[in-house]
């Protein structure tokens, strides 16, 4: 993989002056990763100051005439030269996305967010606790986590999708298996005859997990309800809120806080998050239509 | 032939049970092993006995007209599968599969049923547990359900 | 934006009929005078020429859900209090091409709309309006990044105040602690006096700027007896507030009752027509569309105001996060009241009263903070599922 360009632990920055124009990138590969998502790999066209991202950052990505959508780097973060977005095609935005082809110039914004504390998980055991294209955004923690592999305790990803035909990254998902040094849970919510792994809900597999309630960090993504789930989960195995991060899903139209579309009580999710610790989101997850 | 005593204390669903009620438990327990593929009960069949999954995987399945298999959930590791012969009229809700080859610990709850009429305490904290269990499969299976990661999520847009 | 010196300024006296002389100075300086006209039964914003295009004559009367402009046979050009339009309109265009796309081949070209620097002076700010200025300067240029649209207009932009003499039947900027005094954010503040047959307006500098305009200007020094005349018509306009605002522990309280009955009160009568939302100086809330021109290969981004009582605001794929109008309704006073203090260091609102005159229902925040206040079921936090 080219994704990186050197190795280096900068801050998270705005390249452009002006935060809502977008920088044309080319997409240098497109493919398929599941029936409906796909993983685009980009270039800068212009030259300019290098791109530097953190594990759990989003881009705007920009479809000229269609519209703008806020998608996470799937990507190993750090300072590199081609962004990865793994994407599911769902809205208008990412299902024009999709048809781009090897050549094509979009715009891109970015990045933007706090991302995963991964340092904080450093010296502790690790749950990445993932459901659906959320496994997107927890990618670039894992592969952070497998380059330091001494930094950090027992790494686990537990890991649900919604059928065998919507596991993302299925071939990578092998290779971390055959490794000794993560440990690797995978479940759907359905599946027929030909499937011989798990079937439940994602926290069915945090009994499976090999972890140290009192030293461990956790981090979510997925739908609001999974993330809701999962840490009453943890919860019941004494992890404790502080050590329990989540990342959020809110309409996003500019991505710096201007727009206003995207928050959550006082909370901008775009630039206060997507990553947020628990305890700070928990008051607000209990209240409808917040 | 060494007794089952001390595994059956150490499982999970019995942890913490008066050593009396261990005893009866383990006076219901045997090994079992299902090789991959093989049925240890099917719908509607009579719910005698329980397992706990020792090593090995188990589905729960449904088989729907035109749709095949279905798979409800699978059961993995000290987990228990099997409730049915709690409550009347005890017979099974599903078919049950073992996935891969698969050792369990086998209970007969014919025979402990048989118990609880002299030892209610014993029925009332196997009932205790068993509800917990019950109640969180049903949560489970709700948000299963919901079917979180269809067209109802995405990721930030 | 400059902070007034140390030293008291010294208030001058300037005749209405040299009021021209001071719009001659700002177009000289370069600025386009932007002020208040008498237009379709409003007092809006506008472009002036002259001081003679500005309300004289026009006052109105104010309620609930009800705006009037009527005549009243006097001179004073400033009898009025605020009208539906804002600045906001100017500092922070309702709409604006944020760039153009254009294909060429398997290329793109992403031309950017740079902001143009523009050098506008606003005549007859009232203290709410300077406000309302200062709380989006804090939204749009208190972080980083900065917006850039907002930063090129407001950068150059002058803003001379009018003080109120009266106040309207919706106004409590004295309850937010905004006005009728006009204290901080201008450069040149002016009180309009109609004593014995004159008609004066005693101006003061707050600014450098500001005070290189007034030397420019006939004036005479003002008097003991004007400078009163100042006090007493802000003190008339202090006693004359149509409402008030009680805010001692508003933030925390509403952010702990977010289940209070009176939340499906009100949404039985909102409409969710965004009136509120668009009236209001400091809503910053803006959306992006697309537009194609597929023929030519070109495509254009715009930014426009949008408003929390969009159905559409909190759209993610699959529905609505807040599709109730209660939700809607809570989320924009709960934000101009409770969470923006967390988020910008102070009360979105400036007590313009605008939200409750162009509201359709009548629905006046005032009383809605009061009924919140009352009965506050869900006292005891707000965590958990019902």
């Amino acid at each position: 993989m080219s994704e990186r360009a050197a190795a280096a632990a900068p801050t998270p920055n705005v390249t452009r002056t002006d935060p809502m124009q977008p920088a044309p990138w080319r997409v240098v590969r497109t493919e398929p990763e599941t029936h409906d998502a796909f993983k685009l790999t980009l270039a800068p066209v212009e030259a300019g100051p290098p791109f530097t991202f953190e594990a759990g950052q989003f881009n705007m990505l920009f479809a000229p005439g269609v519209g703008e959508a806020a998608l996470s780097m799937s990507g190993c973060s750090g300072t590199v030269d081609r962004v990865v977005h793994t994407i599911r095609a769902a809205g208008r935005v990412t299902k024009t996305l999709r048809t781009l082809k090897r050549g094509d110039v979009l715009g891109l914004r970015g990045p933007f967010g706090k991302p995963w504390p991964v340092g904080l998980a450093e010296g502790r055991d690790v749950l990445l606790v993932a459901g659906g294209i959320g496994l997107a955004p927890l990618r670039p923690a894992l592969c952070h986590m497998l380059e330091h592999r001494e930094r950090f305790g027992r790494v686990n990803l537990l890991y649900g999708a919604r059928s065998p035909q919507d596991i993302l990254f299925a071939k990578e998902i092998e290779t971390w298996r055959g490794r000794f040094d993560v440990s690797v849970e995978v479940t759907v919510d359905r599946a027929g005859a030909d499937w011989h792994g798990r079937v439940g809900v994602v926290t069915t597999l945090v009994p499976r997990a090999q972890f140290d309630p009192a030293n461990t960090v956790a981090f979510i993504c997925g739908p609001e309800i999974m993330m809701h789930f999962t840490q009453r989960e943890l919860e019941r195995h004494g992890v404790p809120d502080e050590s329990v991060w989540v990342s959020m899903e809110r309409n996003m139209k500019c991505g710096v806080g201007f727009c206003g579309h995207c928050q959550f009580g006082p909370l901008f999710v775009c630039k206060d998050g997507p990553v947020f610790r628990y305890d700070r989101v928990a008051p607000l997850l209990g209240i409808r239509e917040v | 032939m060494e007794t089952l005593e001390p595994i059956v204390s150490e499982l999970p669903l019995f942890k913490g049970l008066k050593p009396e009620h261990i005893q009866i438990i383990t006076g219901c327990a045997a090994n079992a092993r299902f090789e991959a593929g093989e049925f240890m009960g099917r719908v509607g069949g009579p719910a005698d006995r329980f397992w706990i999954i020792r090593q090995g995987r188990v589905a729960l399945e449904i088989h729907a007209p035109g749709r095949g298999q279905l798979t409800v959930q699978t059961i993995g590791e000290n987990d228990a599968v099997g409730w049915s012969w709690l409550v009347p009229p005890y017979q099974l809700r599903f078919d049950i599969h073992a996935v891969t080859s698969t050792r369990v610990l086998m209970f007969d709850g014919k025979c402990l049923r048989g118990k609880f009429a002299n030892d209610p305490e014993l029925g009332y904290e196997l009932m205790q547990r068993f509800s917990q269990l019950i109640l969180r499969r049903l949560e489970a299976m709700s948000i299963q359900l919901l079917d979180l990661y269809g067209d109802h999520d995405g990721e930030h847009e | 934006m400059q902070q007034r010196p140390a030293a008291a300024t010294r208030q001058s006296t300037i005749e209405r009929k040299d009021l021209h002389r001071l719009f001659e100075v700002l177009r000289a300086r370069g600025y386009t005078v932007m002020g208040p006209v008498a237009r379709d039964g409003a007092i809006v914003w506008d472009e002036l020429s002259t001081p003679d295009e500005l309300p004289a004559g026009w006052t109105d009367e104010q309620e609930a859900g009800r705006y009037r402009l009527v005549r009243s046979d006097g001179p004073a050009l400033f009898d009025w209090t605020v009208g539906p339009a804002s600045p906001k309109a100017s500092l922070h265009p309702a709409a604006v091409t944020l760039l153009n796309a254009r294909r060429e081949g398997p290329a793109l070209r992403l031309l950017e709309c740079v902001p143009q620097p523009t050098r506008l002076a606003f005549f007859g700010l009232r203290a709410c309006e300077l406000a309302a200025i200062a709380v989006q300067d804090r939204v749009l240029l208190g972080g980083t990044p900065t917006d850039p649209v907002y930063r090129a207009r407001r950068e150059g932009a002058l803003l001379i105040a009018v003080q109120c003499g009266r106040a309207g039947r919706t106004c409590f900027c004295a309850s937010m602690g905004t006005g009728p005094e006009v204290r901080s954010g201008h450069d040149l503040v002016l009180t309009e006096l109609l004593e014995d047959g004159r008609h004066l307006f005693v101006a003061e500098a707050a600014s450098e700027r500001g005070g290189e305009i007034l030397a420019e200007l006939p004036a005479t020094d003002t008097t003991a007896a004007e400078s009163g005349a100042v006090q007493a018509a802000v003190a008339r306009a202090t006693a004359g507030m149509g409402r008030t605002l009680e805010t001692e522990g508003l933030p925390a309280l509403l952010a702990r009752n977010p289940e209070h009955p009176h939340w499906d009160v009100t949404a039985a009568r909102c409409l969710a027509c965004g009136n509120c939302t668009s009236v209001c100086p400091t809503c910053f809330c803006v959306t992006t569309e697309d537009f194609t021109d597929l023929a030519a290969g070109l495509s254009r981004r715009v930014r426009r105001w949008d408003s929390c009582f969009s159905v559409d605001f909190t759209y993610i794929h699959g529905g609505n996060v807040r599709s109730s109008s209660r939700s809607r309704y809570r989320q924009w006073l709960t934000h101009k009241l409770g969470s923006w203090h967390e988020q910008f260091g102070s009360s979105g609102c400036v007590g313009c009263g605008r939200c409750i005159t162009w509201c359709p229902a009548g629905i006046d925040i005032t009383e809605e903070a009061r009924a919140l206040r009352q009965d506050q079921r869900g006292k005891e936090g707000s965590r958990g599922n019902a």
